[in-house]
């Protein structure tokens, strides 16, 4: 598979997304990493950065870092492009269904680029 | 083997009751045959009188009535039966057939009464029942009107229907006198007290009313007539309309031996049973026990009573029936409800008439003063719908505290005083119970839900005010705050941007919001951003603010792949184009399908193919179809004159000017509108927010149409304006329903909760009630130059083009969980597995 990521074959290193400006402002982007997973990457209005898996757990489809970024009770959330279940930036947890969860990712800012990496186990 | 079930008459309640019997009879055990006086089908006789407004009478029409879908249904119109033979149990018709039956159902409803008056049968008397009876009496207005002054017309009896048809004649521009044998109006509902105020608003509404007199004699005078008044007066008109009463229409049933009540009517038990097996009576012609009910409500019961008894087998009763009225239509508000002259023995009265103010308001309680036993409302009807239910039982408060103008009720009975068997929606027997089960345990959150799952409100709409206390006492808040970012409504936040010219969300959440907004909030801003015209949805920060769709300009996929919709206005399309979409399709491997707005998406495509996609569409010619926007979609048309052996307008060519005039145009929810080029109707104009029809004298504009999950036929806004008019029209419609439309509101909706109704926005958009036309026609033209196609936009912008990538990190990399396979010679999406849900 010719994508353009290297292929470390080590699921803990770091991957580089993209600089952080480039991760618009209360949205999100797509980072594939090395074995296929999927991060969706975000900023929140102050500026945090964030990173959960990219597939929307409801309906398996990679769309999360599409969907609209917001806050409520001072919680940020991404709420999925396809039904609109809100899911924590902070933990994956999902706040319209409390018994699911989106991974979340390692995030690593060096010099105004982003990184991110699987969590250890 | 089906057993054949013939109903004779099909006014309101023969419908109701096949509507019924339908509903239930899943099986299909009942094959129906209606026999229908009347050449057109079951319509709306309570609101006969609006007919004046358009003399269209497809807007009377009751939606289903002509069964045409239904083939357990046969609607046999324009041939009466005119003989029941019930030992053989068949019916013969006026046109010789005989149909057996192994039930009848006689629902021929009502005759008006004209009294012997010499001179009734003249020509230029007429009787006010039918939409027939209606046309000739325009008829006999136009020409009396021809080349003279303002004519006049007598109307016979000043009851409930007498004002109904007094103001119509008005409407028709006529002069309209009423005489009363009583001393006063509507001497059946309301007292004398209140008859006297009655007069008194009655009179400055132009209408002339003679009491304590009756109409002797009429004679013809030329091509006139005069009506020789008991009291000496003698009446020039032109016409002369009786209303005096109603008598059941009860002929076949003695005919055929039926008992008959005392007082005329078909005489049936509490089940609506004749004395004659399988024979019932229901509505306006039945006496049921011996009383007779002239009103829509206690019929439609009948209908139920019967449809479940056909289809259960089991005996079920009618219920009894809530007689209350009110005034509708003259423009003064009339109400009267259960005991309203004080006939319970030891009944007393309770009465507040404040000449200043123009309200006469009765109170009838028991004895004791503590039961509601009826009353009488003149000039404020607001605490009607409560009272009215309030019958029968404990009043909430002191009956004097109740009817002061600034007493404990100045806002009307609380709906908490209700008993929960009280009936809230009397056209669809629905209780306060009922209604407050369905918010607490079926999750209503608002009226039209309340309208869905319950159908109260879904009649008269009489009980609809009600239906929102109800919620707020539920506890339901019925906050109009777009989410808990923004306390203000849609249309607050819009009036707020317009005003002081924010043009970014964060600006506008940092002054007038608070937090950092929500997936509620941002899609609203956006689309009222979008409508002032504060450029490309994509540029700045505007981007992220837009819902799922807008966000990439196409409609994102259970896969999270896109479909791609070029506009087709008008759904007219050449043989180039065409195949020009067929070889985009073919190139990138999208699977095609015709929509049902007459054109054509292609689905399947992912983000990084989207603008290569555009580019080739762009360059054939296409623009973007905003399929996926809160925006015009498209304009349905049919095919019209130019090729149509019916038409009489060219409908495409007006269907693709409009869509040409609104793409593009942001609004609070999608926006469909259609044309067509005669009364046949193959557009479906009348299923759209804004449908026009042609006419021989130029268009019909029908507004608030809506297809989808809660139907609506659209209401007639104008008739017979030219193409100038009705764009201008459409501009002021189309922009007032964005300034002021809730967030998702279609214009269905909207119109249904806007106070005032069709009227009102009749008086905004036509008449330019409050001032507002040129401002709301200049922002139109605002958008009209400033329209630019957003695909092409995108195209020609390297920052948003970048966007399309499925990875930030990876430009050139497919999403590697999207696959296909084939079904029907086309690619469909591979059902995705839910790999990563983690429940705990
Ligand atoms: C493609 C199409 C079905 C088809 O295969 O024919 C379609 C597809 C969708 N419809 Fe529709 N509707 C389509 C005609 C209709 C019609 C018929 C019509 O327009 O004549 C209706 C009923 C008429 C009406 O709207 O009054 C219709 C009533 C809805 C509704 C319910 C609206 C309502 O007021 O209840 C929704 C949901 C919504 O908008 O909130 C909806 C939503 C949708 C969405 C946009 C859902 C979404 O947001 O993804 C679907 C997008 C499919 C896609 O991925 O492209 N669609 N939809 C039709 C596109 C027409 C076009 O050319 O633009
Ligand atoms: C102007 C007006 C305003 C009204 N306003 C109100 C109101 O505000 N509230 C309210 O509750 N009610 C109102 N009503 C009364 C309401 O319309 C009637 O109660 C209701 O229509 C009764 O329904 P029905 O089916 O019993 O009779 P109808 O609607 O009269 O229908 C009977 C049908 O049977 C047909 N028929 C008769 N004999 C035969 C036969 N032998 N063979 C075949 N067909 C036959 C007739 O042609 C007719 O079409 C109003 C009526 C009018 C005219
Ligand atoms: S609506 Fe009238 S003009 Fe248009 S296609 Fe149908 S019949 Fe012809
Ligand atoms: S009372 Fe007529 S709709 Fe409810």
């Amino acid at each position: 598979m010719n994508c353009g990521v290297e292929q470390t074959g080590d699921p803990t290193a770091w991957t580089r997304v993209c600089a952080v400006d480039a991760i618009p402002e209360a949205g999100g982007v797509a980072a594939l990493l090395p074995g296929g997973a999927q991060a969706a990457v975000f900023r929140d209005p102050s500026g945090t950065v964030y990173a959960l898996s990219n597939i929307d757990p409801f309906s398996g489809a990679a769309v999360l870092a599409r969907g609209i970024v917001g806050d409520t009770d001072e919680v940020p959330f991404v709420a999925s492009p396809l039904h609109k279940e809100r899911f924590d930036l902070r933990t994956g947890e999902c706040l319209d269904d409390a018994s699911v969860r989106v991974s979340s990712f390692d995030v690593l800012l060096d010099d105004g680029v982003v990184f991110v990496r699987e969590l250890g186990p | 083997m089906s057993r054949t079930l013939v109903v004779v008459g099909n006014g309101m309640v023969g419908h109701r009751l096949v509507e019924a019997v339908r509903a239930a009879d899943v099986a299909g055990d009942w094959h129906i045959v209606v026999l229908a006086e009347e050449a057109r089908p079951a319509y709306d006789r309570v609101g006969l009188s609006s007919y004046v407004d358009s003399w269209d009478a497809e807007a009377l029409a009751l939606p289903g009535a002509d069964h045409a879908t239904d083939e357990h249904v046969e609607l046999q119109l324009g041939d009466a039966a005119s003989a029941v033979d019930t030992g053989r149990k068949l019916v013969t018709t006026a046109s010789g057939t005989a149909q057996p039956y192994d039930a009848l159902v006689l629902a021929t409803g009502s005759r008006p009464f004209v009294p012997p008056v010499p001179g009734h049968d003249l020509p230029g008397c007429f009787v006010y029942r039918t939409i027939d009876d209606l046309d000739a009496i325009h008829a006999a207005a136009r020409r009396a009107r021809d080349g003279r002054g303002r004519a006049s017309g007598i109307v016979v009896g000043g009851g409930l229907l007498g004002l109904e048809a007094a103001k119509a004649l008005r409407d028709m521009d006529l002069s309209p006198h009423v005489v009363e044998m009583a001393p006063r109006l509507m001497p059946l509902q309301i007292d004398d007290g209140g008859g006297a105020l009655l007069a008194r608003l009655v009179a400055e509404l132009d209408v002339t009313v003679h009491t304590a007199t009756s109409t002797a004699e009429i004679v013809p005078e030329g091509h006139r007539l005069v009506a020789r008044l008991g009291n000496g007066t003698d009446l020039d008109a032109d016409l002369v309309v009786f209303s005096a009463g109603i008598r059941p229409r009860d002929d076949l049933a003695r005919s055929c031996g039926l008992e008959i009540a005392e007082r005329g009517g078909v005489l049936v038990d509490e089940q609506c049973r004749t004395g004659i097996a399988d024979v019932y009576a229901i509505g306006e012609c039945a006496a049921v026990q011996g009383t007779t009910y002239g009103l829509v409500a206690p019929g439609y019961a009948m209908a139920e009573a019967v449809a479940a008894q056909l289809t259960s087998g089991h005996p079920a009763t009618f219920p009894g029936a809530d007689t209350s009225t009110k005034l509708k239509l003259l423009g003064v508000d009339v109400a009267s409800f259960g005991d309203a002259h004080a006939q319970t023995e030891g009944a007393l009265e309770v009465v507040v008439n404040d000449a200043v103010a123009g309200t006469y308001k009765k109170l009838v309680v028991s004895d004791d003063g503590t039961t509601l036993l009826g009353g009488v409302l003149v000039g404020d009807t607001g605490e009607f719908n409560t009272l009215r239910t309030l019958v029968g039982r404990a009043l909430p408060d002191d009956p004097a505290a109740i009817l002061s103008p600034d007493g404990a009720a100045a806002g009307g009975v609380g709906v908490d005083a209700l008993p929960d068997e009280a009936q809230v929606c009397s056209c669809n027997a629905v209780t306060k119970g009922a209604i407050t089960s369905a918010v607490h345990e079926g999750g209503c959150e608002s009226v039209a839900g309340l309208k869905a799952c319950t159908g109260a409100g879904t009649g008269c709409g009489s009980c609809v005010p009600l239906l929102g206390k109800l919620l707020d006492s539920c506890g339901v808040e019925q906050s109009t705050a777009v989410c808990e970012h923004f306390p203000q409504s849609r249309s607050e936040l819009f009036e707020i941007v317009a005003g002081t010219g924010i043009a970014t969300f964060s600006e506008l959440i940092a002054r007038y919001g608070s937090g950092s907004g929500c997936a509620i909030c941002k899609p609203a801003v956006a689309s009222i951003l979008a409508s002032l015209g504060t450029g490309h949805i994509l540029d700045g920060e505007h981007a992220t603010l837009q819902d799922t769709n807008d966000r990439h300009l196409a409609n994102m996929q259970r896969n999270g792949t896109y479909s791609v919709v070029p506009r087709v206005p008008g759904g007219e399309i050449t043989p180039e184009k065409l195949i020009a979409i067929g070889e985009i399709a073919r190139e990138f491997d999208l699977y095609t399908k015709i929509t049902g707005g007459q054109r054509i998406d292609m689905f399947g495509a992912t983000v990084d193919e989207l603008p290569r996609i555009w580019r080739r569409l762009v360059d054939a010619g296409f623009e973007s179809g905003h399929a996926y926007g809160k925006a015009l979609r498209t304009v349905k048309s049919c095919v019209g004159w130019t090729w149509c052996r019916y038409g009489v307008q060219d409908s495409v060519g007006m269907a693709v000017e409009l869509e040409l005039r609104y793409r593009g145009l942001r609004s609070p929810h999608k926006l469909k509108a259609a044309v067509s080029g005669c009364a046949r109707e193959c557009a479906e104009a009348q299923s759209k927010d804004f449908g026009v029809i042609a006419t021989e004298r130029g268009w019909n504009l029908y507004v608030g149409g809506n297809g989808g999950a809660l139907p609506r036929h659209a209401d007639l806004l104008a008739s017979d304006v030219d193409s100038e008019t009705l764009i201008r029209l459409i501009d002021r419609f189309v922009m007032f329903y964005i300034r002021t439309a809730d967030r998702l509101q279609r214009t269905a909706r909207w119109l249904e909760e806007m106070d005032g109704g069709l009227e009102h926005l009749r008086s905004v958009i036509v008449d330019d009630s409050l001032g507002i036309c040129a401002e709301l026609e200049a922002a139109m033209h605002e958008h009209v130059a400033n329209y630019v196609d957003e695909w092409n936009a995108v195209l020609s912008d390297p920052d948003k083009l970048a966007r399309f990538t499925s990875f930030v990190n990876a430009p050139e990399a497919p999403d590697p969980t999207i696959s296909f396979r084939t079904e029907r010679a086309q690619k469909v999406p591979v059902l995705l597995g839910t790999p990563e849900v983690s429940r705990s």
